[in-house]
């Protein structure tokens, strides 16, 4: 009898621990240093993810039963990473194109909009894309804006990676005008002092969530949310706040209530972006930095320490065999060392993390880094090992030897450790480069140092003061490895001196 | 110890053209000859650093045989039985300077015998005691004298309990008195019944030491004798030219 309401509550918990369970979830994929204010880190608070499509998926994620997960990526590997499975859907102001659509589907667009021309604030003329003729005029790569510039004839075009740059070369006069989709114009061309836009909407392009091939009840599901999102004023209300709402959207949803709602984020990004003019307020806005840089910092030393271990033993392993293994071994770890030193790490990093998927091998950004990095280096020291068992005087394998020692005995007690103090100094070199080539895993979405500068200083324009910081992050990081480097050397050289007195 | 008829060339050029020798145990026999002669090649070949490409090394209840075929796994076996009961000692004295003295002596025992550490320590020092080294036996080999490394190295050698010790011009690379030293430990050895075989310039040593002497040249033995009559009355006229250099 008293157990009764005890069970009853046993019962409830349960179905309250189930609930939140039941919802699948919904992987969604974006590059989040692309920029705003599509999906992007809350400058005034690094570690808040923020942007009108993220309020998009929060939204939507519910209204279709599923709870959203954020996965970030490189912005060259979402496409890639969507066909190999590693989310469900990819949002990230991708336009619908033919091209696109022959890759993946599209849900029904959330956003229609159109290019924008900017010009320094001095310029005159330049509005319209028959004016841009014989000008220098930066875009994105794979834009409808490209397309037409390229169309348009006689338009001297620079296709850019990152807006920033462009917007940025614009104002330091080496383009006369870059054209760019409406809102990242509004998000960087309009907040800019030293710039202006001009002229009127040109051309008209949709955004879409693309699913993966194949996936038709998925996209079922999300056109139906995002149709519901559209007619109970959810969308406007979004885009409203980010300041995008526009009649053409109006139009597109249908959605003319009078309702108007503040664009309170678009003034959050106003007021966290807006150039600091004071010393005092920099220091503060580069204090707030510090700890995003440390996280950094410290993923940019796991990543390389982890590195230089499996470097360490396979490279060790690697010169081992091409010395003194039988002929397959020896053939085998040659072919491997000069395969790995002829081509670059950073299309290694790319295929372990994005190539082996196809081939059933999915590592975590942070494996893959290690991974990568580590079998890059072991080349290296294979090299730099043999080069120490070189070093080592022929007549102590041969005492080795004759003490009745097999030929591995002589090898791991004999000669490695002597090989080992000559290799010590290069040892420590290499680290510090392992150290700075890790940089190259910001492709694969690890939040390294290098990450955590592209993303500061594409959100605060600042690539000098950022830079300063991050370099100084990876000299701290250095320094005691230079240190040690040097005592290994005077080691080394007083062992020489020593050797060459006998 | 009985080698037969051991042939080795090195690229077409032949160094031992067929040497014969049988050693008696507790023997100390010297060998002799000009620089280049083939000495160091033939005591290579009897422990197997070197592959003779003909002849046989038997000793006591080992044996290999060459005829010029292939090294097999077998070989290597047969090879690494009979080391065990060499011991060997080189010019440079090839100890290894990332260890003490003391484990430059444990090594091998711990490593190929994995001796029990007490026992082999033990019996190291008393090996390092009676080369006269028990003093230094914490110091690293490359903070001694050359004639206290020679020492060390024999040691080393002895730690694996050979029947037959080789030296390859031990002292050559040591002034007078410190040669003396190693010398010293070598008749000591002579004494207690080791059967040795030295390759040396020190002609005085194997006149006063030696039960035998053994001259090369070319590759060949030319001459064996007792030392007195070898060098009072060599019958080769090569052994006789060869000798007048140390008068
Ligand atoms: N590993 C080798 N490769 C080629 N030739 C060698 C090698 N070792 C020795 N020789 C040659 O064999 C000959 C005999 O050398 P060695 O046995 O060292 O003479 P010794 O010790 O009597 O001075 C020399 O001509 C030498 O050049
Ligand atoms: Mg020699």
């Amino acid at each position: 009898m008293i157990r009764l309401p005890l069970l009853a509550g046993l019962a409830a918990l349960m179905l309250l621990l189930a609930g939140p369970a039941r919802a699948e979830p919904l992987r969604w994929a974006s590059d989040a240093q692309s920029g705003a204010p599509y999906v992007f880190h809350d400058p005034a608070d690094q570690s808040r993810l923020t942007g009108f499509e993220t309020d998009i998926m929060a939204a939507l994620g519910p209204r279709i039963g599923m709870t959203p997960v954020f996965v970030q990526n490189d912005w060259d590997g979402l496409i890639p990473g969507l066909q190999r499975g590693l989310y469900d859907v990819v949002i990230d102001g991708i336009e619908i194109t033919p091209e696109h659509q022959a890759a993946i589907d599209f849900s029904e667009p959330y956003y229609r909009t159109s290019e924008r021309i900017a010009v320094r604030r001095d310029a005159v003329g330049l509005d319209s894309i028959p004016a841009l003729r014989g000008h220098v005029v930066g875009t994105l790569k794979d834009t409808l804006s490209q397309r037409l510039l390229e169309q348009a004839g006689g338009i001297r075009l620079r296709s850019y990676d990152d807006e920033i740059n462009a917007y940025s070369d614009l104002a330091n006069g080496r383009l006369d005008a870059v054209m760019l989709d409406a809102p990242i114009a509004l998000y960087y061309a309009v907040p800019d002092p030293r710039l202006k836009l001009v002229g009127g909407p040109i051309g008209a392009l949709s955004y879409g969530i693309a699913i993966a091939k194949g996936r038709d009840a998925l996209k079922a599901r999300i056109d139906s949310g995002l149709d519901a999102m559209r007619r109970d004023g959810t969308l406007r209300r979004i885009l409203q706040r980010w300041a995008m709402w526009t009649p053409e959207m109006a139009t597109f949803t249908g959605d003319h209530s009078t309702e108007v709602l503040p664009p309170a984020a678009w003034q959050h990004w106003l007021q966290a972006t807006r150039p600091v003019p004071g010393l005092r307020e920099r220091m503060a806005r580069y204090a707030g930095f510090l700890p995003l840089i440390g996280r950094a910092a410290l993923m940019t030393l796991a990543v390389s320490a982890c590195a230089m271990v499996l470097a360490v033993a396979w490279g060790l392993l690697l010169a081992l065999a091409r010395r003194y293994g039988s002929w397959p071994l020896r053939v085998s770890a040659t072919a491997y060392i000069e395969i790995v030193r002829g081509t670059p790490l950073l299309i290694q990093i790319l295929f372990i993390f994005y190539g082996l998927p196809s081939l059933g091998v999915r590592l975590d950004p942070f494996l893959a880094g290690v991974v990568a990095l580590g079998l890059n280096y072991a080349a290296y020291e294979a090299e730099n090992y043999r080069a120490g068992l070189q070093s080592v005087p022929h007549g102590q394998m041969e005492a080795a030897l004759a003490l009745n020692m097999t030929q591995g005995q002589a090898v791991r007690h004999v000669l490695v450790p002597q090989a080992f103090r000559f290799v010590v100094p290069v040892m420590t070199n290499d680290f510090i480069s392992l150290l700075k080539d890790s940089s190259l895993v910001s492709v694969i979405t690890l939040t390294e140092l290098t990450q955590a500068y592209v993303r500061l200083s594409t959100t605060y324009y600042d690539y000098l003061g950022t830079g300063l910081l991050v370099g100084g992050a990876y000299l701290l990081l250095g320094l005691p490895f230079v240190r040690l480097a040097r005592v290994a050397e005077r080691r080394l050289a007083a062992g020489q001196v020593r050797a060459a007195r006998r | 110890m009985l080698v037969r008829d051991l042939c080795k060339s090195f690229d077409g050029q032949v160094v031992l053209d067929g040497i014969s020798l049988s050693v008696a145990a507790g023997e100390l026999l010297s060998i002799i000859g000009p620089s280049g002669c083939g000495k160091s090649t033939l005591l290579r070949c009897l422990n197997f650093l070197e592959l003779p490409d003909r002849g046989e090394v038997r000793m006591v209840g080992h044996a290999l045989r060459r005829d010029g075929g292939r090294w097999r796994r077998a070989d290597e076996a047969s090879a690494h039985a009979l080391r065990a009961q060499v011991g060997m000692v080189f010019q440079a004295f090839n100890l290894f300077p990332h260890r003490t003295v003391l484990d430059n002596v444990l090594l091998a025992p711990r490593v190929v015998k994995r001796a029990e550490r007490g026992l082999a320590r033990q019996e190291a020092m008393r090996l390092l005691d009676k080369v006269g080294l028990a003093a230094v036996a914490g110091r690293h080999p490359g903070t001694l004298s050359g004639g206290q490394q020679q020492r060390a190295a024999i040691a080393r050698a002895l730690a694996m309990a050979p029947r037959v010790m080789l030296y390859d011009e031990p002292t050559s690379a040591l002034d007078p008195e410190l040669a003396e030293e190693v010398l010293q430990v070598m008749r000591q050895l002579d004494a207690e019944g080791m059967t040795q075989l030295v390759v040396t310039h020190e002609m005085r040593f194997a006149r006063a030491a030696s039960d035998r002497i053994v001259f090369m040249d070319a590759g060949r033995i030319v001459e064996e004798a007792a030392p007195d009559q070898l060098f009072t009355a060599p019958t080769d006229p090569r052994t006789r030219r060869f000798l007048r250099q140390f008068l």
